[in-house]
């Protein structure tokens, strides 16, 4: 196991152009779970990220929210504004693992780890967020909801460094995260979901239920049409279109498919049949 | 010293505090703060439970927040700030001895860590329940109550263990 210490965000990208294999790594909450155990799992280069400052604060202007590239989900869970504008953020927040995870792990890890289950992924979907990119060659931006192309396969050349996360600031009529999981705390996901309501219409994210966590195009469009949903079997044909849910060690695929239906049908029992 | 058998030391040196005084160290990039804590430091109030992060027999505090240190390669604390369960007061431990929140004893320096950081941090209350608070420290003998009624009592309150599970 070999590590890279850069100093500043040019020595880290850099290092990244020079040695494309090199993991970068911030909190370690999931790319060190059982280590050293796993040794050879871990015989590679890591870039250790935690003395890039500038990348640590999340910072409000007029119209976004940008959550730097090493911002926690402690920094979010104490930023107030953020529990009163995207409360969504501190509700799955406050439910990967505790304390101990969320004063380490970044959200930015959360989206480059790429789990299937991830918390913090289908909230930050659900407000439109976009991945900001940097590399020598210079800065990009890919939406969240365009990142990923397959289970754990992403938008992300191995010279780019992900160094901040856009969140359009923008009214919300309806939000909501939803997390199934054996309990409250130090649980993963067997069925996430987030929905919101916005201007830019309705965003329902599902997570655990597909090889990425994934927008429910299907889902959103009953939404939007206002078809009427008269029970949560209803919805399967509509289920069935946008996730491919499987059986492991947490669920199976028809526990999974079931609590989706139930939970949105519930959840949004005001909106079904009601145009956007 | 004291390290586990079989590891190269190659040459990261590292400064750090630890529990108030500075500590220049040759770790090696595969050390887990929680070796360096009991094997190089002698400080082995620190005790590994899961080793993934899940039941927080690891905690300590890098400047000061709670965190397990099974998940920390130590070169991260460098220039940071750490704190373990031999820095608290000895007095940290009496409302867990009252209160039965203790029995075989894996978990209690981690459970007392965090414990003491939210009693440094009371307004944490005002948003969280001491049971989240304490949601990363698994205990498998005492079934929680007497842990929580203990942080309670620490806090100076009553009935704060009550409440969602």
């Amino acid at each position: 196991m070999n590590v890279m210490l850069p100093g500043s965000v040019p020595e880290a990208l850099d290092m990244l152009a020079s040695d494309c294999a090199a993991v970068p790594i911030a909190g370690g909450t999931d790319l060190l779970v059982h280590w050293p155990v796993r040794v050879e799992a871990h015989e590679q280069t890591y870039l250790d990220l935690s003395r890039l400052d500038p990348l640590k604060p999340l910072r409000w202007t007029a119209d976004e929210l940008m959550l730097g590239g090493l911002t926690t989900y402690w920094d979010v869970i104490r930023d107030a504004r953020a529990g009163e504008e995207f409360p969504l953020l501190v509700h799955a927040a406050r439910q990967v693992g505790a304390i101990q995870i969320q004063a380490r792990g970044t959200w930015a890890g959360n989206v480059v780890n790429a789990s299937p289950a991830a918390d913090g992924v289908p909230v930050l979907m659900a407000y439109d967020a976009v991945v900001v990119l940097e590399s020598r060659r210079g800065r990009e931006e890919v939406p969240l909801d365009r990142f990923y192309s397959g289970y754990k396969e992403m938008k992300r050349r191995p010279d780019q460094l992900v160094v901040g996360i856009r969140l359009p600031r923008r009214r919300y009529s309806y939000q909501v995260f939803e997390k199934v999981g054996a309990r409250r705390a130090q649980a993963i996901a067997k069925v996430g979901l987030a929905i919101t309501r916005s201007g830019a219409g309705w965003r329902v994210v599902a997570a655990s239920v597909a090889p990425t966590i994934r927008r429910c195009p299907a889902v959103e469009r009953l939404l939007e049409t206002g078809t009427a949903v008269a029970s949560p079997e209803a919805l399967l044909p509509a289920i069935a279109q946008d996730v491919a849910p499987i059986d492991d060690i947490r669920s199976s695929a028809q526990y999974r498919t079931r609590v989706m239906a139930w939970v949105l049908y519930h959840d949004l029992r005001d909106f079904w049949g009601k145009r956007a | 010293m004291l390290r586990p058998a079989g590891r190269h030391m190659s040459a990261l040196s590292i400064s750090f505090n630890i529990n108030g005084s500075p500590v220049t160290l040759d770790v090696d990039p595969a050390d887990r703060l929680l070796d360096t804590l009991r094997y190089q430091l002698a400080l082995t109030g620190t005790k590994e439970g899961c080793g993934e992060g899940e039941c927080g027999a690891c905690t300590v505090y890098v400047d000061g927040l709670p965190v397990n240190s099974c998940l920390i390669p130590t070169y991260q604390v460098r220039g940071q700030r750490v704190e373990t369960v031999e820095s608290l007061d000895p007095g940290a431990l009496e409302p867990f001895e009252r209160c039965g929140a203790t029995q075989c004893g894996a978990c209690t320096p981690g459970v007392v860590m965090t414990a003491w950081w939210i009693r440094g941090h009371p307004e944490l209350l005002g948003t969280h329940s001491i049971r989240e608070l304490m949601a990363g420290n698994l205990c498998r003998c005492t079934g929680y109550d007497g842990i929580v009624d203990s942080v309670a009592e620490a806090l100076g309150e009553t009935g704060s263990g009550q409440g969602e599970p």
